[in-house]
């Protein structure tokens, strides 16, 4: 039993969801009782999505249990049927149905309807929502993919998409840019799944001489089948950033056959110049703290470290599928990766790493907002400001325009740094001016001294001299809150009851080893 | 399907207190009884709501509340696994230390709902003897009481009324002396509650409590001198904890409006002894301030035909208020559970012939909706966005179970919530279509 406030993941029947609603023409029978319903407005109002997704719950209640539950489930599936008239369904249980056990999949096939019927096992009470939607895929290339082709014939330049679901973080824009680019290299793209495919066109995908896996998370397990049973060798590179891009375009270059060399030099990719640009000197070194799932934490602490020259203080993921590798690209950094989904934790992890920025999900944009720390999101859970308008992927040469832009914005300007410092007892300069670009919105100030993490003890109460904190409001307001955990942190470490000067500055000095 | 309209047969419009009533079985469209916690813990400080359940639960709870506003909210999910199911673990022990733990981290917790959910109703998880034992334990820091939100037994609102019989039944009895007391019963927004506790005070009523109290441990006591006044329409359980400790129910339609409002009043007001004059003059400003709030709107909703998917049981009393005081027509008002006594004074002042519909088979229901097309349709977010879509004009239902409706004074904010999605199409014009 694990206490839970805010989850990174749903139940993997919320993976599935996100299969079913971003395909065209398949349906999915949900045992499960009403409430969780809820799931619908997930598609429907963060996405925005205009259609229910094709989804039909047989919210059982109290007084079937026991009696009809499995007759309730047939109706409702048969129902579906009738009403869709889907080329192929996918029925499973949520949590509440996993314990009764009624066997979807069994009772879906007694009713010997004309079109594939794909039962799915998804543990409740064990997995998680990128876990669902991936076994979900598998489950449904497995068995509409077709294996009879001819090898021989397929177009060596073509290739399938496999990875963006519903409800993705930016796989409707991922997909155009990464289409882009294949058609750039002149490779064909033979069907994107699960995103806008048909059940007819998972049946065709072994008509493309290889796949691209954009996100491991959802298309790993379905590629590594197609991989094993139709031959088909699989990307192994996540196109986000501009290094991740290069090399992902030599590794499709290598596996279509094609020159990559005019397609790599690309002019649309503008960060490599803007990040040279004397304005993000100030960039260097800030200390920056990743966490988001693993595909985009990773590709986030590449680009932090070779793409923006940050100092990358703290990397982990929710994702424990994927905490080998994020172990090994943070202990290349120098770190200890983490790897939870207790947002506690991770609250934890940025209050001791002290950072300057930091890359999470909506989650620790919460944290940051608390900290009063400039924050910029780079990864699912969702939210629905992460669905915008304008064009705005993450992959690809233009994804790495707009991850330049994102995470630059809610920094101060290089030049406007300078400035605050110069002019800081400026009427106009004053502490609580936001960076001009951000509008009127009223600064955090600074963040109000940081509740020490629950679990600690509480640490020796110290105060403030009234010249020390004098001297400390002579510090910008942007790097105030810090110098005052520090020197907190620094005299409560040594049991200094009074802060004065000289502790402010003995303080900076161990800090800035 | 468009259901015969039935003419009364003493003729008259008004009155009706034999509207046909649909029935169907299908897929349910709503929240489970978790979903109250969103407001519940809003309102009733220290109190903290510790759902026992699965990922599932607390995703629910999570994605309702929208955005993730709060540092630590008083909420969370006690998340059971495989190890609790197969046995591996004790699932007591692990309550236990769970609870234990939470304790420790918020000293400000001085009671602890332990609410249960479909998983733990299934594997019979015995929260009562659960929060028995707990209680034990931390009495007297902190009280532990239980009650069910599961998706298999309450719908959305319902989980307040599962909640608030748990407290009511926790009440202390009257004292041998007792006189006669108002208890104003369902959560409203503390600036109503505050709104309706000055007009009370004003009239003469001053020994008034609200259940649930905004402290967790205000005293609440219940016997035969209690009269209790419902502010909410879905509170059929709690009202038979109070009548079983010997409490009234003053029958009265519920507030929302100006009519509403001065009604609701009323009937406590009589059953007070207040005059007719004080009445009078203790509600006249707040009625006039109602009516013109609704002004502004009465002209954009006038005629316009409504149709309610079922969500919160609020929609019988607004299907009264649009009707009665906006000129609305009433195309369809669907509710999750119809609760006929309660819901008596609102039900006879709707027009004759309303088609209701209880419990829901959402897809036929959504056929009946494209059949009617109605100006606006009051829905909840899985359906909104689909039917605006298609072309329809809706109102999200959720957004009058989180705002302030009841009383005088939210009259016309009410009233705005119905009329606002009109002026957008309007200002919109053809802007989706072209
Ligand atoms: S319907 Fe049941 S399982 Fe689903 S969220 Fe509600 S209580 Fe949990
Ligand atoms: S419709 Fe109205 S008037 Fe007619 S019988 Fe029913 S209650 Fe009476």
């Amino acid at each position: 039993m694990q206490l839970t406030v805010w989850t990174y993941e749903g139940p993997p029947h919320v993976g599935a969801m996100r299969i079913a609603t971003a395909m065209k023409g398949l349906h999915y029978v949900l045992h499960a009782p009403q409430g969780d319903t809820y799931a619908d407005l997930l598609f429907t109002m963060i996405e925005r999505r205009n259609a229910r997704p094709p989804v039909t719950y047989t919210t059982f209640q109290a007084r079937d249990l026991g009696g009809d539950t499995a007759e309730i489930f047939k109706t409702s599936c048969f129902d579906a049927y009738e009403r869709f008239m889907p080329e192929a369904m996918i029925v499973g249980a949520s949590c509440t149905a996993e314990l009764i056990q009624d066997d979807p999949g069994g009772l879906a096939k007694a009713l010997a309807l004309p079109i594939p019927v794909i039962p799915l096992e998804l543990p409740s009470y064990q997995k998680k929502e990128n876990w669902g939607a991936a076994e979900t895929f598998y489950r449904i290339v497995r068995e509409l993919a077709r294996g009879d082709g001819d090898r021989a014939a397929r177009n060596p330049k073509s290739c399938n998409i496999l990875g963006p679901t519903a409800l993705g973080f930016r796989h409707r824009d991922d997909v155009l840019e990464i289409k882009r680019l294949l058609r750039a290299l002149g490779i064909t793209v033979n069907v994107v799944a699960p995103l806008d495919a048909r059940p007819s066109d998972i049946a065709r995908l072994g008509e493309a001489a290889f796949n691209v896996v954009l996100y491991p998370e959802i298309a790993e397990p379905a590629a590594r089948y197609l991989a094993k049973t139709l031959g088909q060798p699989m990307t192994t590179i996540v196109p986000i950033g501009v290094n991740a891009t290069r090399d992902f375009i030599r590794e499709v270059a290598e596996l279509a056959g094609v020159n990559p060399d005019e397609v790599l030099n690309d002019r649309q990719s503008r960060l490599p110049w803007y990040s040279a640009s004397v304005d993000s000197t100030y960039l260097t070194g800030k200390r920056v703290f990743i966490f988001g799932d693993a595909t985009h934490a990773l590709a986030a602490a590449r680009i932090a470290k070779q793409e923006l020259g940050f100092d990358v203080v703290g990397l982990g993921t929710f994702s424990r599928e994927f905490a080998r590798p994020m172990r090994e690209a943070a202990s290349a950094l120098g770190l200890e990766a983490l790897i939870t989904d207790d947002y506690l934790d991770v609250e934890k992890a940025i209050i001791d790493a002290q950072p300057e920025l930091i890359l999470g999900t909506q989650m620790e944009r919460h944290i940051a907002k608390r900290l009063g720390l400039p924050c910029a999101v780079i990864s699912a859970p969702v939210h629905v400001q992460d669905f915008p308008a304008r064009h705005s992927p993450q992959m690809g040469f233009e994804g790495a325009n707009v991850i330049f832009d994102t995470w630059v914005h809610p920094l101060m300007m290089g030049l406007e740094e300078h400035l605050l410092s110069m002019f800081r007892n400026d009427h106009e300069f004053h502490d609580r001016a936001a960076p001009s670009h951000l509008g009127q919105a009223p600064r955090a100030a600074e963040p109000e001294t940081v509740q020490a993490a629950p679990s600690e003890k509480a640490p020796v109460i110290t105060g403030w001299a009234a010249d020390a904190e004098k001297e400390l409001n002579k510090i910008p307001f942007f790097v105030r809150g810090k110098a005052r955990r520090n020197t907190e942190r620094y005299a409560a470490e040594r049991g200094v009851p009074l802060i004065t000067i000289e502790t402010l500055y003995d303080a900076k000095a161990h800090f800035s080893r | 399907m468009n259901l015969p309209f039935r003419p009364s047969p003493n003729g008259s419009e008004l009155g009706c207190t034999d509207q046909q009533t649909l029935k169907q079985r299908g897929q349910h469209e709503v929240f489970c009884g978790l979903t109250s916690i969103v407001w519940l813990h809003r309102k009733i400080e220290n109190a903290f709501f510790l759902v026992v359940g699965s990922r599932t639960c607390a995703h629910l709870i999570q994605s309702a509340a929208g955005v993730m506003i709060f540092a630590e909210p008083r909420f969370g999910t006690a998340i059971i696994d495989e190890r609790d199911l197969a046995g591996l673990a004790d699932i007591d022990d692990e309550l236990d230390s769970v609870v234990g733990r939470l304790l420790e981290r918020r000293p400000d917790i001085e009671l602890l709902f332990l609410v249960g959910s479909c998983p733990s109703e299934v594997i019979k998880l015995d929260l009562k003897r659960a929060a028995q034992r707990l209680s034990k334990l931390h009495m007297p820091r902190v009280r532990v009481l239980n009650y069910s939100g599961s998706g298999i037994e309450t719908t959305f609102t319902q989980g307040e009324d599962a909640c608030l019989s748990a407290l009511a039944a926790e009440a202390q009895p009257e004292a041998q002396n007792a006189s006669e007391h108002l208890i104003v019963v369902g959560a409203l927004a503390d600036i109503v509650e505050d709104q309706f506790r000055r007009l009370f005070s004003e009239m003469g009523i001053q020994n008034v409590t609200f259940l649930p109290a905004k402290k967790a441990n205000a005293p609440l006591i219940i016997g035969p001198k209690t009269k209790y006044l419902l502010a909410q329409p879905f509170l059929g359980d709690t009202a038979r904890v109070l009548e079983d400790r010997g409490a009234k129910r003053i029958t009265a339609p519920f507030p929302l409006g100006a009519e509403g409002t001065t009604a609701w009043l009323k009937a406590a007001a009589q059953s007070f002894g207040v005059s007719e004059e004080k009445f009078a003059s203790v509600t006249a400003a707040g009625h006039r301030r109602a009516l013109i709030a609704m002004d502004a709107h009465r002209d954009a909703l006038q005629g316009k035909r409504i149709f309610f998917f079922p969500d919160s049981q609020l929609e019988v009393p607004l299907a009264r208020f649009v009707s009665e005081e906006l000129g609305m027509r009433l195309v369809e008002v669907g509710t999750p559970y119809l609760h006929r006594a309660h819901l008596s004074e609102d039900l006879a002042r709707l027009p004759s012939g309303t088609l209701l519909s209880e419990g829901q088979d959402v897809e036929r229901q959504l056929d009946r909706c494209r059949a009617e097309d109605p100006d606006l349709v009051v829905c909840g977010l899985g359906l909104a966005n689909p039917l605006e879509a298609e072309g329809m004009t809706t109102k999200w239902s959720i957004e009058l179970v989180f705002t302030p409706i009841q009383g005088y004074d939210q009259a016309g904010d009410l009233a705005r919530l119905f009329s606002r999605p009109l002026d957008r199409r309007t200002r919109l014009g053809g802007l989706l279509c072209n």
